[in-house]
């Protein structure tokens, strides 16, 4: 920023704002992009820790890091849901929301209840091919209405599919790889650059 | 200890409400001169702390989602803290068979901290209904009443948009108009192909430094609460012009339970909660303005009942709570195949839409009365939660295939909103529910909901016009309504647009409206209610604007009549 505002008078215009009438007056353009950056800047600033799952069980959390992964992987251009954070993101509301408690808490149980009738393995022990093969059975709609005893599970994965996208696409390194400019301070809107079709 | 006994205060004007109505009047009669008292029933507002503008999704710990995933049913944990749809302890009920959906606010600024910021005039004809089809009533004020009004609420608080000439949506005071996105871009052909007038918007958003106010920074975040105050909201541009007179005095978390009436049949004090304390409170004044919100305003007056007023105050008419109305809302959306070859490129600007579309077909037959204008809106926005539900149900499956379609398909998107106009009718009204209060004791409102014939129609020529834009623009139509079942070609269920309104309307038969037409009631002469409850027809403008400048042209005649001594 390049101004002589310093930090103490930007704090000092926001304070006031707030103590002397509960309602802010209005600050200038600079001080506000200064808050800005402030405000993200400390939020950045946070120390980032090995996480502790608020509500799975630590086998059931690492089954969810790799369904995320799976659902969203790393390729070329990014990371995948595990870099992104959507597991933490998934527990967190998880923690929180008993109707998401009963979906993927039920369906991680489901499917190492599955995977051991079938393979005689917990999800995570078995090879990815049978891994393969049991998502592909959960992972389509279509599979439920030929067989609906598979209902709820795909229930789960649907439910998972969503909150992985949400997680991953709401990170950072998921709007680097949307391409999404923005959320800037412009002096003027450039408007539609000259595209064909356009 | 010996209690002293002292004459409570009184103040010239005590005003319930902060929003729109109740902001514009605070600052009309500060600085005419008036000592005003403002009660809010929600708490105060730092946009310092309380906006979340230029925050990332990845800088919440829930992502935007809200705690458990619930706040997106509230338009989400960015939006600036206006309000929800249910608030915990002061419910609302529906009559048997009703839909209807109340979006409350409790807090200073009330609706305007997060509304669409969409500024548009009624027209001339909108003020005249009855003339004009035969249906619903005219107004007893015309456009040459409210335009100088509209003239002032615009120079003040600074809205873009074009001269145009059309003739449903009059040309206002107009700062320059942002470019258009590309997204607005392809519409705007698809439409000059179908002759479908489409022009930039009008919004309450400052292109240009305006009362110390900067212009706006095309952020595309208005929704979240603006700090710079580029956008308008009562809470940064009405009430700190009324503060800066030294005469206003603003209480919050203050519950008005009752307008009290002395025995000259004047209104005298009102009776209110102090939520924090939970204590009954009284504020004393000459003269009371209502801007509580068209439906809370209605409320109170119903809850107002003495010996003489047993139906409510302002109430002999019997009018108070009838002629409910909201806007007709349906929705669709399509696929643009072109936008996906767009280099990247920032596509914010402002938060909302830069162009629109005004009712063009005001000069046809059409199989329903009044009309409805278009607004629009698409393309590489910030990701949020949900942005990828759709596309998961459809793709299914898992793996590199599927973000790379989230990639391929994301910004390509173009989503339409029709707006237009319902005709009052007498199944969709609200009244006081005789078995239910709020946690305050106060008894709650109950709403009766029908639409009739003329909106499914309206919502189905909305659905079939955004269809033929969106073919006509080279994208693919992808949304699909029934023609019957609870909601007909896709209209919005009651209250859902948030243009609730008309339950206390104007009029010049006492025995047919509870306001004259400087929204004075013709019972009490020192009680007005300036929000849009006054209404008498709910053109497909958003009211917004329409509302400030009645509370502006009612908050004049006050200060007028308070003058001459007539209060």
């Amino acid at each position: 920023m390049s101004s002589n505002l310093s930090r103490r008078d930007i704090l000092k215009t926001l304070a006031y704002g707030a103590a002397a009438t509960s309602v802010l007056r209005v600050i200038p353009a600079q001080a506000a992009e200064y808050a800005h950056h402030m405000i993200a800047a400390e939020k950045a600033a946070a120390p980032a820790k090995a996480y502790t799952a608020k509500f799975f069980s630590p086998h059931d959390y690492k089954t969810l890091q790799t369904l995320c992964q799976t659902i969203i992987p790393a390729d070329a251009d990014s990371g995948g849901a595990i870099e992104a954070g959507a597991p933490e993101f998934i527990d967190l509301l998880t923690s929180e929301n008993p109707d998401y408690q009963r979906i993927l808490g039920g369906g991680l149980l489901w499917l190492d209840s599955a995977c051991s009738d079938r393979y005689d393995k917990v999800y995570l022990d078995c090879s990815p091919e049978q891994q393969k093969e049991i998502l592909d059975q959960i992972a389509y709609k279509k599979n439920a209405i030929a067989n609906p005893a598979l209902n709820p599970a795909v229930e789960f994965f649907s439910f998972l599919r969503n909150m992985t996208a949400d997680g991953f696409f709401t990170s950072e390194i998921g709007i680097k790889y949307l391409g999404y400019v923005g959320s800037a301070f412009l002096k003027e809107f450039p408007g539609c650059p000259p595209v064909p079709e356009i | 200890m010996a209690e002293v006994t002292r004459a409570p205060k009184v103040y010239d004007v005590c005003i319930i409400g902060s929003g729109a109505a109740g902001g514009t009047a605070a600052k009309i009669l500060t600085e005419g001169g008036l000592n005003v008292v403002m009660l809010e029933a929600g708490g105060p507002l730092n946009p310092a702390q309380d906006f979340k503008e230029h925050v990332w999704p990845y800088q919440l710990p829930h992502r935007g989602a809200g705690v458990g995933g619930k706040a997106s049913a509230d338009f989400g944990e960015f939006l600036a803290p206006n309000g929800s749809w249910e608030i915990e302890g002061e419910p609302y009920t529906t009559a048997p068979g009703s839909k209807f959906r109340w979006f409350r606010s409790r807090i200073v600024g009330g609706r305007t901290n997060h509304w669409g910021r969409i500024a548009l005039r009624f027209a001339p004809v909108d003020f005249r209904s009855r003339s004009t089809d035969g249906m619903g009533d005219d107004w007893p004020i015309t456009y040459e009443d409210v335009a100088p009004y509209y003239d002032k609420v615009e120079s003040y608080i600074g809205v873009f948009g074009t001269k145009e000439n059309v003739p449903s949506a009059p040309d206002g005071i107009f700062m320059p108009p942002p470019k258009p996105r590309c997204t607005e871009t392809i519409i705007k052909k698809a439409c000059d192909k179908l002759n479908v007038t489409c022009i930039p918007s009008r919004m309450a958003i400052i292109t240009q430094p305006h009362n110390g106010r900067p212009a706006c920074h095309y952020c595309a975040q208005c929704g979240r609460g603006c700090v710079s105050a580029s956008n308008f909201s009562s809470s940064q541009v009405m009430i700190p012009a009324a503060e800066k007179t030294g005469r206003f005095t603003l209480i919050t978390k203050a519950m008005v339970r009752e307008i009290i009436v002395g025995k000259d049949g004047k209104a005298q004090a009102v009776s209110y909660i102090d939520k924090s304390a939970r204590i009954e409170k009284k504020i004393y004044a000459k003269a009371f303005v209502v801007g509580a919100s068209a439906c809370e305003s209605a409320r109170l007056l119903l809850n107002s009942k003495s010996a003489m007023f047993p139906d409510g105050l302002a109430n002999s008419s019997g009018v108070v709570g009838r002629y409910l109305t909201d806007s007709v809302g349906s929705s669709g959306g399509g696929v643009f195949p072109q936008l996906a070859k767009m280099p990247k490129h920032n596509h914010d600007g402002v938060g909302g839409m830069h162009m629109y579309m005004p009712w063009w077909k005001f000069d046809r037959k059409n199989d329903f009365l009044r009309g409805y204008h278009i607004e629009f809106g698409g393309g590489r926005s910030m990701p949020g939660v949900g942005e990828f539900d759709d596309l998961c149900e459809v793709v299914e499956g898992y793996g590199a295939s599927l973000k790379q379609r989230c990639r391929d398909v994301y910004g390509t998107y173009i989503g339409f909103a029709g707006r237009g106009e319902m005709i009052p009718n007498e199944n969709s009204y609200c009244e006081i529910d005789p078995d239910t209060a709020d946690e305050w004791g106060i008894p709650v409102l109950r709403f009766h909901w029908q639409w009739s014939d003329n909106e499914i129609k309206m919502a189905r020529d909305m659905q079939e016009t955004f269809r033929a834009i969106v073919e006509a623009g080279g994208g693919t139509y992808y949304s699909k309504v029934e023609s019957d079942g609870p909601n007909p070609y896709g209209i919005a269920d009651g209250g859902v647009i948030i243009h609730e309104l008309g339950v206390v309307r104007i009029g010049n038969n006492p025995k047919t409206s509870a306001l004259n037409g400087y929204c004075q009631a013709h019972d009490v002469k020192n009680l007005f209610v300036t929000d849009a409850a006054s209404f008498v027809s709910n053109p497909d403008k958003n009211p917004t604007l329409t509302i400030m400048a009645l509370s502006w042209r009612a908050s004049e005649y006050l200060l007028d009549q308070a003058k001459k001594g007539n209060l």
